[in-house]
């Protein structure tokens, strides 16, 4: 069973020679991603590898100083974050962002908001076709928050919620805008090993039944190894090596930028 | 079915204070009936503000110029041409304003139009600053609205100001400018378009890659606002009768915003209350500021004694109830409902 990349042009997401400069700092260099349909794809890399500024550039966040990010075929490297999540990209943070004031259930109602039809002015005058689109997202955020076992809590602030839950609803949230890309920032950070696993197998679900791809950025080797079809490694903002689950777990390079020359070295003798 | 009495429940209230407003000059003195109109136009503004700063988390202090705008609009709507003609002494005044004469309905929306527009102006440097920095802009631009009425003298009167505008804002047309603002703002705000709103507030990056178009989101909230100051304005100027450039300096701006946050930032219901309570407070402690007689001792009238009163209130208020009265809560018919079954479920047990 063997992975093969596609062309960039027939990814649904690809990001050709991207460079991001700060200044004089280089966070990305010359990294290059293709995502297949469907498919679970990873970034892996030490602290400051530059994977998060990776997403930052694919959601619209940066604009790379070099290269270019296609999806689905065109450019969407100039795009601004909200017209990359109107064409189908979603993403969740590492540090979680949600309105902890606001109940579980409008937190994904604001997700919901992106496919509407409606204009606040319609709200204003009170039309018909407004309440119903008002019903129709109250009951698909309801569906969202069932799917994400949150349904017990649908009516509490997002901030009262544990670690885990908020990081579930963050996903329900992203999962609101009707995705074809999911993009997830270090989803296991802060859980315990079975929720980890909880996760893998959610991660799975989710892919398979909103007919989704997924990049995800992870710490959690267990996570990362389980449940990824294809991994980058990046250190220093640079790609080191790109490969299946099993070639990256015996790859020098990627043990070295892990845990030092000296480990290699002493390896080998 | 829920939806539809609720709906029923709220027209039959509207109707009955209405019906209750039109009768109220049979027991209400002319100075107390002066007062209510001035707590409706109140209101208005604190919802407007509400708008902008409670839900979208805008700090904007420019309303006293949205509202300046509204008020010289609607006066120059409502007085007739003769009248204009003759208070014009600086320079006369110049077509179309010098033409305009319109019924008083129109020359409040009138005046809500141009403070929209203007505030789409501001709005698309000024909402691209944050916090503080947006509130120092706004305040910035309303001073310059303030410096350009006085010195348009062809279209404002300059410093002379407009006397002797028609008192055409009665009482119930400024109750129906109220629900209509409380309407509108709550549809916006109590819908899935309010939770929008409240994500930009807490969450402006979250807001963005939820695929919200963040900045014309805040210059819809900040002209839905600037509409309504511009009609609380014009209401303002008519209530009045005499409007000048002086009235609308920054204070103007600091006695909305202290409505809206003893209100409850966030929360409609909370922003009436506020502007009502604080509107009554103000008259009410006109009373201390005459001469009186304390402990045997003469005190004499010491004008401003009042707004040391206030200042106090509004201590404690910041120290001892900083979310202000209501919070962020409302008052709902179902709110008002369960009050009232728990109420009579206690009196039940009381008895037994």
């Amino acid at each position: 069973m063997s992975f093969t990349l596609p062309e960039p042009e027939q990814a649904l997401l690809a990001a050709q020679n991207v460079t991001m400069r700060f200044g004089g700092i280089v966070a990305v260099n010359d990294m290059s991603l293709a995502l297949p349909k469907g498919s679970i794809c990873g970034i892996i890399g030490p602290n400051g590898a530059g994977k998060t500024t990776m997403f930052n550039i694919l959601s619209g966040f940066y604009t790379p100083t070099e290269g270019d990010v296609l999806y689905q075929g065109h450019s969407v490297k100039r795009l601004k974050p909200d017209q990359v999540c109107k064409l189908g990209i979603a993403r969740t943070f590492q540090n979680i962002r949600l309105s902890s004031q606001m109940t579980v259930l409008e937190n994904v109602m604001v997700g919901c908001h992106v496919r509407r039809h409606c204009s606040w002015w319609m709200a204003a005058l009170g039309l018909p076709n407004y309440y119903r689109e008002e019903r129709e997202i109250r009951e698909k955020a309801r569906r969202l928050v069932e799917k994400v076992d949150l349904a017990d809590m649908v009516n509490e602030k997002a901030g009262s919620l544990p670690y885990g839950a908020q990081r579930r609803l963050e996903i329900a949230r992203a999962l609101a805008t009707e995705p074809k890309l999911l993009l997830l920032d270090e989803p296991a950070a802060g859980m315990n090993p079975q929720e980890s696993l909880d996760l893998m197998h959610f991660i799975r679900q989710i892919r398979d039944e909103f007919g989704l791809t997924i990049l995800l950025i992870e710490h959690d080797m267990k996570v990362v190894m389980g449940v990824c079809e294809y991994i980058w490694v990046m250190e220093y903002g640079a790609p080191i090596a790109e490969g299946e689950a099993a070639d990256i777990q015996s790859n020098p390079e990627v043990i070295r930028a892990y845990l030092g020359d000296d480990f290699v070295k002493g390896d080998q003798e | 079915m829920q939806f539809n009495r609720n709906t029923f429940i709220c027209l039959a209230l509207m109707l009955a204070g209405g019906l209750f407003l039109t009768q109220a000059d049979l027991f209400l003195s002319d100075y107390q009936l002066y007062i209510c109109k001035l707590f409706f136009i109140n209101a208005i503004l604190a919802l407007s503000l509400n708008l902008i700063y409670g839900f979208t988390g805008m700090f904007s202090l420019g309303h006293a110029g949205f509202m300046a705008l509204g008020a010289y609009m609607a006066a120059l709507c409502i007085l007739p041409p003769e009248q204009k003609e003759m208070m014009w002494i600086l320079e006369p005044i110049i077509w179309p304003f010098s033409d305009l004469f319109t019924p008083f309905w129109l020359a409040v929306i009138l005046g809500g139009l141009v403070a929209l527009v203007f505030a789409f102006i501001i709005a698309v440097p000024a909402l691209r600053l944050g916090d503080d920095y947006l509130g120092i802009a706004t305040l910035g631009f309303a001073e310059i609205i303030r410096v350009l009425l006085t010195n348009a003298t062809p279209i404002t009167n300059g410093s002379l100001g407009i006397k002797g505008i028609p008192d055409a804002a009665t009482l119930v047309t400024c109750y129906v400018w109220m629900l209509i603002t409380l309407v509108v703002i709550s549809r916006i705000v109590y819908g899935n378009f309010g939770n929008v709103l409240r994500c930009i507030r807490d969450n402006e990056i979250a807001a963005q890659v939820m695929g919200i178009n963040v900045f014309a989101y805040k210059v819809m909230s900040f002209c839905v606002g600037a509409f309504f100051a511009g009609v609380g304005g014009a209401l303002l100027a008519s209530h009045l009768s005499t409007i000048d450039p002086k009235m609308f300096n920054f204070l103007l701006t600091f006695n909305v915003l202290m409505f809206v946050v003893a209100g409850g930032l966030g929360s409609l219901s909370g922003s009436v209350i506020g502007a009502g309570i604080i509107t009554v407070l103000l008259e009410w402690l006109r009373a201390i500021e005459e001469p009186m007689e304390f402990l045997g001792m003469e005190i004499p009238g010491i004008p401003g004694m009042r707004m040391v009163v206030f200042s106090l209130v509004l201590l404690a208020i910041i120290l001892y109830r900083r979310e202000g009265i209501m919070g962020s809560r409302e008052i709902t018919l179902a709110g008002i409902a369960r009050f009232f079954r728990r109420f009579t479920q206690t009196a039940g047990r009381a008895g037994q």
